[in-house]
C-alpha cells in the first residue's frame, strides 16, 4: 500500500490541476447539464423536473429548433467540402515543383488566424453589404449583385465564402499528407505516359484518403460549433429571417436572453450527440491516419 | 572490317540517340518551367484574392468616410489618421481600457495554460502511474466536448460563485488545463524525448519534478513556444466567453468593444471602426510573422485548426 502510494504520488501531483478542472469544469457541468435538460429552470427559482418535457417540445413542437437545424446542416454541407477542395487544390499545387513556397503557405494560412476574429465578422458584413465591395466588383462585369447580408435567400452563403477564405488549416495537414506519398510512385507513372488525371486518381486519392478523412471529420466537428461571424453578421438574433440561424446563436440566445436554461441545456445535449456521433467516426479511423505522423520530415 | 563498320553504324546511331534524348530533356525542362511560371501566376493571383478583403479593411481604415463606399481602390486620396485618434476614445471607454482588460486576460490564460497543460502531459507522457491510460481516454474525449455543452451549468456555478463581471471565469479555467488540446500537443511531444535521459537522472536521484523542470522543459522549448502562441491568438479572439461572463463596460476585452461599435451603426463611424478592427487584428499577425514556422508545423504534427 505504501510503496502504491510512493509509486503513483508524484504522477497524481502533476495530474492535479487537470484532475480537479475535469470534474468542475466537465464532468460535472455536462451531467448537470444533463439534469437541467429535463428541468424548467429561469435561474430566479430552482429548477423543476418536466421529464421528457423539454425534448418533446424540441422534436414536436419547437419549429425554430428545426430550422437551426437546417441552417447549420447547410452550413456544414457547403462550407467543409468548399473548404477541403480549396485546400487540397492550393496544397497539391504547392507540393510540385516550387521551390519558394513559404510565402504561399503562410499567405493562405494568415486568414484561417484571423477569420475566427470580430474584426474580420465586421469586414464581412461591410464586403457584403448592398453597395459593398463585393457588388461593386460585380457591377464591373455588369451584374447586379443582391443585398446579401438582409436577403434571407443569400445570407448564408456569405457565411460559407469566409469559411473557404479560412482553407489555411486543412491545407497545411494536406500538404504534410502529400509529402508522405512516395515520389517514384509518380515518376513510374510518368514513364509509362499515366496522364495527370489518372495520377491525380489512381495515386494521390487513394494515398491521401486517410488524410482527407481526418480533415473531413475535423472539419465538420469545428464547423457545427460556429458561432461568433454567425452572431456577429447575424445581429446576435439569427436574422435575417432566421436564415442565419445557427445552432449555437439559437442556444446562445434561449440560454442567455430568454433565460430558458433548461430548454438551452437540452439543446446543448443534443448538440453533444451530433458531434459525439462525428468523433466516434474519426476515433476509430484514426488508426489510418497515425501513421503518416511517422512519416513527416 | 565488318565489326568496324558496325562500329561506326553503332556510334553514329549512338550519337543520334543522345541528341534526341537531349532534345526531349530540353522540351521536358521548358515544359515544366512553363508549367511553373503558370502555378506561379494561377498562386499569386488566388494570393491577392486572398488578401484584397485585408487590404481593403487596411485602405478603408485611413479613408475619410465618404470614400469608404463605392470605390475599390485600395489608396485612400487622402490619410485620415483621425480614424484612429478618434476611433480610440469613440466609446464610453477608451480602447486603452479594452486592451490593458485584454491583455491581462490573454497573458493570465496563457501563463495557465503554459503550467497545467504541461504538467499534466509530462505525467502522461513521462510517469507510470496507476489508472494513466484511462485517464489519457478521458482526456482525450474532453476535446471533443463542445463549449457550449458546459456553458450553462459553468454559468450557474461561476455567478454562484460571484465571479461573474470578473476575470475568474475565463482565467481560472485556464490554470486548471481546461484547454485539453494543449495537453494532446505537448504529450505528442514529450514522447518523443529519449528516455534515457529520465532514467539517468532518476540514477544521480532526480525527483519528478527536477526531470520536468530541468531536463523535459529546456528540451520542449518548440511544443512550449508553439502552445504559446496559440493560446495567445486564441484567447484574444475569443468573443463568446467574454460575451457571457463580461457585463460592466469596464472589465470588456477588445472584442467585445468592437462589437459595440456594431450598435452605433449608421451613425457613420465605419472609418473609426475599420480602424479599431485594424489594431485589434495587429498583435495577431505580428505573433503570426514572428512566429511562423512554429505555428506551421505545431498544425501539421497536431492536426488542428
Amino acid at each position: 500500500m505504501k510503496r502504491f502510494f510512493a509509486r503513483n504520488a508524484p504522477a497524481y501531483v502533476f495530474l492535479l490541476p487537470w484532475l480537479i478542472g475535469f470534474f468542475l469544469l466537465a464532468l460535472g457541468p455536462i451531467l448537470a447539464s444533463l439534469y437541467l435538460s429535463f428541468t424548467r429552470y429561469d435561474m430566479v427559482s430552482a429548477p423543476r423536473w418536466i421529464g421528457w418535457g423539454n425534448y418533446e417540445y424540441m422534436f414536436t413542437r419547437d419549429r425554430r429548433f428545426w430550422k437551426a437545424l437546417e441552417v447549420t446542416f447547410t452550413y456544414v454541407a457547403l462550407a467543409v467540402p468548399a473548404r477541403l477542395i480549396m485546400a487540397l487544390g492550393v496544397a497539391m499545387l504547392l507540393d510540385k515543383g516550387l521551390r519558394t513556397i513559404g510565402l504561399y503557405r503562410a499567405i493562405f494560412y494568415l486568414p484561417s488566424l484571423l477569420g475566427a476574429s470580430i474584426a474580420i465578422a465586421i469586414l464581412w458584413r461591410q464586403l457584403f453589404a448592398a453597395d459593398g465591395v463585393v457588388n461593386q466588383v460585380l457591377a464591373m462585369v455588369g451584374i447586379q449583385g443582391a443585398s446579401w447580408i438582409t436577403d434571407p435567400d443569400t445570407s448564408l452563403y456569405t457565411l460559407v465564402v469566409l469559411a473557404m477564405w479560412q482553407f489555411g488549416s486543412p491545407m497545411l495537414i494536406f500538404l504534410a499528407g502529400l509529402r508522405g506519398i512516395p515520389r517514384d510512385l509518380y515518376e513510374a507513372a510518368e514513364i509509362d505516359g499515366t496522364p495527370r488525371w489518372r495520377q491525380f486518381t489512381r495515386i494521390t486519392l487513394p494515398l491521401l484518403a486517410p488524410v482527407i478523412f481526418f480533415n473531413l471529420v475535423l472539419q465538420t466537428i469545428d464547423s457545427f460549433k460556429t458561432f461568433s461571424s454567425a452572431f456577429i453578421i447575424s445581429n446576435g438574433t439569427g436574422a435575417p429571417a432566421d436564415s442565419l440561424l445557427f445552432y449555437t446563436v439559437y442556444l446562445f440566445n434561449e440560454a442567455f436572453k430568454f433565460f430558458r436554461m433548461g430548454y438551452a441545456s437540452a439543446l446543448a445535449w443534443f448538440l453533444l450527440v451530433i458531434i459525439a456521433t462525428f468523433t466516434a467516426i474519426a476515433f476509430f479511423t484514426s488508426k489510418y491516419w497515425v501513421h503518416y505522423e511517422n512519416e513527416r520530415d | 572490317m565488318k565489326t568496324s563498320a558496325t562500329d561506326l553504324e553503332l556510334a553514329i546511331q549512338m550519337d543520334e540517340a543522345a541528341r534526341v534524348a537531349h532534345e526531349l530533356r530540353l522540351k521536358r525542362d521548358r515544359r515544366e518551367r512553363n508549367g511553373r511560371i503558370l502555378k506561379h501566376m494561377f498562386l499569386i493571383i488566388v494570393s491577392c484574392v486572398m488578401l484584397y478583403p485585408l487590404f481593403w479593411l487596411l485602405a478603408s481604415s485611413f479613408k475619410p468616410e465618404n470614400e469608404i463606399f463605392g470605390s475599390l481602390t485600395l489608396w485612400p486620396s487622402e490619410f485620415q489618421f483621425e480614424n484612429y485618434t478618434k476611433g480610440w476614445y469613440a466609446l464610453p471607454m477608451s480602447f486603452t481600457v479594452f486592451y490593458v482588460n485584454s491583455a491581462i486576460v490573454t497573458g493570465l490564460s496563457v501563463i495557465g495554460n503554459l503550467v497545467s497543460c504541461s504538467f499534466a502531459a509530462y505525467a502522461f507522457a513521462r510517469l507510470n502511474f496507476t489508472g494513466r491510460s484511462f485517464f489519457f481516454a478521458l482526456m482525450m474525449m474532453t476535446l471533443m466536448i463542445p463549449y457550449h455543452v458546459v456553458l450553462i451549468p459553468q454559468y450557474v456555478q461561476f455567478l454562484n460563485l460571484g465571479w461573474v463581471d470578473t476575470y475568474l471565469p475565463l482565467v481560472v479555467p485556464r490554470f486548471l488545463a481546461s484547454d485539453a488540446f494543449f495537453i494532446f500537443l505537448m504529450v505528442q511531444f514529450f514522447r518523443q524525448l529519449p528516455r534515457e535521459l529520465d532514467e539517468a537522472a532518476m540514477i544521480d536521484g532526480c525527483s519528478p519534478f527536477k526531470i520536468y523542470w530541468a531536463i523535459i522543459l529546456p528540451l520542449s522549448l518548440p511544443a512550449m513556444g508553439t502552445a504559446a502562441i496559440f493560446s495567445l491568438i486564441w484567447v484574444w479572439e475569443d468573443f463568446l466567453a467574454p460575451l457571457i461572463y463580461l457585463n460592466d463596460i469596464k472589465s470588456y476585452t477588445v472584442p467585445l468593444a468592437l462589437r459595440l461599435f456594431l450598435d452605433q451603426e449608421g451613425q457613420s463611424a465605419y472609418g473609426q471602426m475599420f480602424a479599431m478592427s485594424v489594431l485589434s487584428l495587429v498583435p495577431v499577425v505580428i505573433f503570426f510573422v514572428l512566429f511562423q514556422k512554429l505555428i506551421v508545423r505545431g498544425i501539421a504534427t497536431s492536426g488542428m485548426k
